[in-house]
């Protein structure tokens, strides 16, 4: 561990790892905690006494990130496992989701609170469909920042032309899909080229390492500039001789900046009044925004209560009870049309209805000419399948389009009899692409 | 703040907000929350975040402590300090008395950490709890790197870590089944070194143990363990003066001290940055038992 490193107040950067089997995935989560020093002896000492055990010569990196038994005896990983590691210059805390077709839901658990997704390819192999699966999850999460890391480039002797083919096919793939910003690093994460360090072997690559990357993209970014948002989660009231009257709206704010004095709207009611107070954890506040965890008190003793959606008289969302959205679908037991589930959407959870499945997409069938292949009225979702879904809600809910905010555009649904988490919505439509047909790539050949 | 965008937090603020958001929605959404709260640090900073969460209203849960009957003095000296300055309610629930009516033995080795999950889960049913926080922390450990935030347990207090539900967003699900409860960990995004700065930038009090001073040791499985009533030294085991500090507080049977000169906040995080070693590594015996001890020990229902 380095001694002298200063985090008292560094950024915090959540990101994902995805990648098919024998990608090289945990070889690269491996080599990130290796290489950033984030490694302890006691944790080393470990992974070179397995490897030892099972007859390899060097320690494998990809022990590192071993996890369950039942993993280790299947030699694969079962569930997103959450890994931290900090540089001088960030906190980084990694959901290392596993590639397997089965575990889609895995991929979107990680990437729905991350602001980056790596996707790994290997590059003997180019893009699979398990990367366009990892491409099109990221454009429907709205993850901010893709990197294609093309790996084993030792395998192809850091061979340029092999590099530069996979990543233009990706970008355009995932640009079509309508991911914002795509960065190609090739790398050899078993070397260790262009993972922390610069790859000796790879003059003609002039972009970042991964780390690098990974310690400079912004964060946070996307919280600013959206429309206020502030689901309340508990109403606090002391009901004590010293705060006899006090009132307080407690919760995180989802989007955006509330300020004090600013007029706002309580939905679903519709009630109108103005800021107080803004007390973020114990300090008295002029402004504040997302993501601290603050408690408002208004102007007007109004009814306000848990579920209800504190935003800004301009711009606040309608209620309402109709509801179009994609969904990814993550539990073994299809969705159906008729089914009746709980909605949780913000700090709110409804009764609702499936009313209609008029599709489901197929994440892997991109075609330059025709775009994604939607199937119309599937009849059912199946675990894995992303598609499109009508919901009527018992009572309005103030939802945002999930393409305005991650925050407040996203709900879940659940199973009312066994609470199990059936499916993950987003409201919406979340692809950009699904009926007309990209424009065609122009022939500028690929520029680092 | 930091980096060019003035709208990023730090991370110790945001590691704040997300916990302060997790407790406010176990108390908006469960009937009967509990706090397990041991005197160590993780739990004085997981108490830290609830009075930050409810201010200026006292934190609405208890506390519920399962004492091994070999913990520090100094620690539940803390504890009772703790309880009595914030107006807590606190249950003890005690392994000391399972032992005497016979419902426990103690084990050969002499350490009760395992021992803890049967007094843990009664006391659980007992106070008919839905939610109850743990300050578990993702980074302490391969199979809590695996555990979600809202961690569901059933009537037998079992974790079963191939039937976890996706925790999507913030959008943390509690719905359990009746007789079985949610185990909530407000620090699973903390690492050590978070937890320690936390500390330092709160100026929270702890138990004097966790900072540099003289006590009688003795040398065992590779660490140094307190001397006492509990079943150490044993033959061959001498003990000798040393200056220690813990860098966790456990049972004194398996929570070992190491060599400190750190007597301020500042000189312990100087230390943990340097650290070669992870706190459970270095200090804790009861992870050390099998390569899958601390899988085993959740799976069964342990903190």
């Amino acid at each position: 561990m380095t001694a002298t490193v200063d985090t008292s107040a560094t950024s915090l950067l959540r990101f994902a790892t995805a990648g098919s089997v024998d990608d090289g995935k945990s070889t690269l989560v491996g080599r990130l905690l290796h290489d950033s020093k984030s490694v302890f002896a006691d944790q080393w000492e470990a992974v070179e006494h397995a490897s030892r055990r099972r007859g390899q010569d060097a320690p494998d990196l990809a022990l590192l990130t071993d996890g369950l038994r039942a993993e280790r005896e299947q030699g694969i990983t079962i569930d997103v496992a959450y890994r931290y590691f900090a540089t001088p210059r960030r906190r980084f805390i990694l959901a290392d989701t596993p590639g397997h077709v089965q575990y889609t839901r895995n991929m979107v658990t990680g990437a729905s609170t991350a602001e980056l997704t790596v996707v790994l390819v290997d590059a003997r192999n180019g893009m699979v469909e398990q990367t366009r699966r990892h491409a099109a999850v990221a454009a429907l999460l709205r993850v901010p920042h893709v990197v294609l890391a093309v790996n084993k480039m030792d395998l192809v002797d850091y061979t340029e032309a092999v590099f530069a083919s996979i990543a233009e096919e990706f970008t355009h793939y995932a640009t079509a899909l309508g991911v914002p910003q795509i960065t190609a690093i090739p790398i050899s994460a078993l070397a260790g080229d262009n993972v922390v360090t610069a790859s000796a072997h790879m003059d003609w690559y002039g972009g970042p390492t991964v780390l690098e990357h990974l310690e400079t993209v912004p964060v946070g970014t996307e919280q600013a500039d959206a429309p206020a948002r502030f689901p309340v989660q508990y109403v606090i009231r002391p009901q004590t001789p010293e705060h006899h009257d006090y009132r307080g709206y407690a919760g995180q704010i989802a989007s955006g900046l509330l300020r004090v004095g600013q007029p706002v709207t309580i939905l679903p009611s519709g009630q109108m009044s103005t800021i107080t107070s803004i007390d973020a954890l114990g300090e008295p506040v002029d402004v504040a925004w997302a993501p601290q965890s603050v408690t408002l008190t208004l102007a007007d003793d109004l009814d306000v209560s848990r579920g209800d959606l504190i935003a800004p008289l301009t711009g606040a969302p309608t209620p309402t009870q109709d509801i179009t959205a994609t969904l990814c679908h993550l539990h073994e037991r299809p969705l159906r049309i008729g089914e009746r589930v709980l909605l949780r959407h913000g700090t709110r959870t409804v009764k609702s209805i499936v009313k209609d499945l008029p599709g489901r997409i197929d994440v892997t069938s991109f075609d330059r000419g025709t775009g994604l292949t939607r199937v119309d009225n599937p009849g059912e979702l199946a675990v894995n399948d992303i598609g499109f879904v009508v919901l009527r809600t018992a009572q309005p809910l103030p939802i945002d389009a999930y393409t305005d905010s991650r925050r407040t555009g996203a709900f879940i649904l659940i199973d009312p009899a066994d609470g199990q988490t059936l499916t993950a919505g987003m409201a919406g439509e979340a692809f950009p692409l699904t009926t007309s047909a990209p424009p065609e790539a122009d022939d500028e050949g690929w520029d680092f | 703040m930091s980096d060019d965008n003035p709208y990023a937090l730090s991370h110790l603020d945001t590691l704040e907000s997300e916990g302060v958001h997790i407790f406010r929605e176990v108390a908006g959404e469960f009937e009967r929350p509990v706090i397990l709260f041991s005197g160590g640090k993780d739990s004085i900073v997981m108490l830290h975040l609830a009075l930050k969460a409810f201010a200026p209203a006292p934190v609405p849960f208890g506390l519920l402590h399962v004492d091994t009957g070999h913990n520090f003095p100094e620690v539940l000296a803390y504890r009772d300090r703790t309880v009595t300055q914030h107006g807590l309610q606190l249950h003890v629930a005690g392994v000391q008395e399972y032992i005497d009516d016979g419902r426990l033995r103690e084990r050969p080795d002499g350490t009760r950490n395992p021992l803890q999950t049967v007094p843990l889960l009664d006391a659980i049913n007992a106070g008919r709890y839905d939610a109850v926080f743990g300050g578990g922390r993702r980074d302490e450990e391969k199979a809590r790197a695996k555990e979600r935030v809202f961690s569901l347990r059933d009537e037998f207090g079992s974790w079963d870590p191939r039937r976890q539900r996706p925790e999507l967003w913030q959008l943390y699900n509690g719905r359990h089944a009746p007789g079985g409860h949610v185990r909530v960990f407000p620090l699973s995004n903390w690492t050590e070194l978070d937890v320690w700065q936390y500390i330092a930038r709160e100026k929270i009090e702890l138990p004097e143990i966790y900072y540099a001073h003289e006590r009688e040791v003795f040398f065992r499985d590779g660490m140094w363990l307190t001397a006492g009533e509990w079943g150490g030294p044993k033959d061959g085991e001498t003990v000798e003066s040393r200056r220690v500090r813990y860098r966790t507080v456990g049972d004194m049977s398996c929570t070992g001290a190491v060599d400190s000169d750190a007597t301020t906040i500042e000189q312990v995080i100087a230390e943990i940055a340097a650290s070669r070693l992870t706190e459970r590594g270095a200090t804790r015996a009861d992870d050390k038992l099998s390569e899958a001890a601390m899988e085993d020990r959740k799976r069964e229902g342990y903190f």
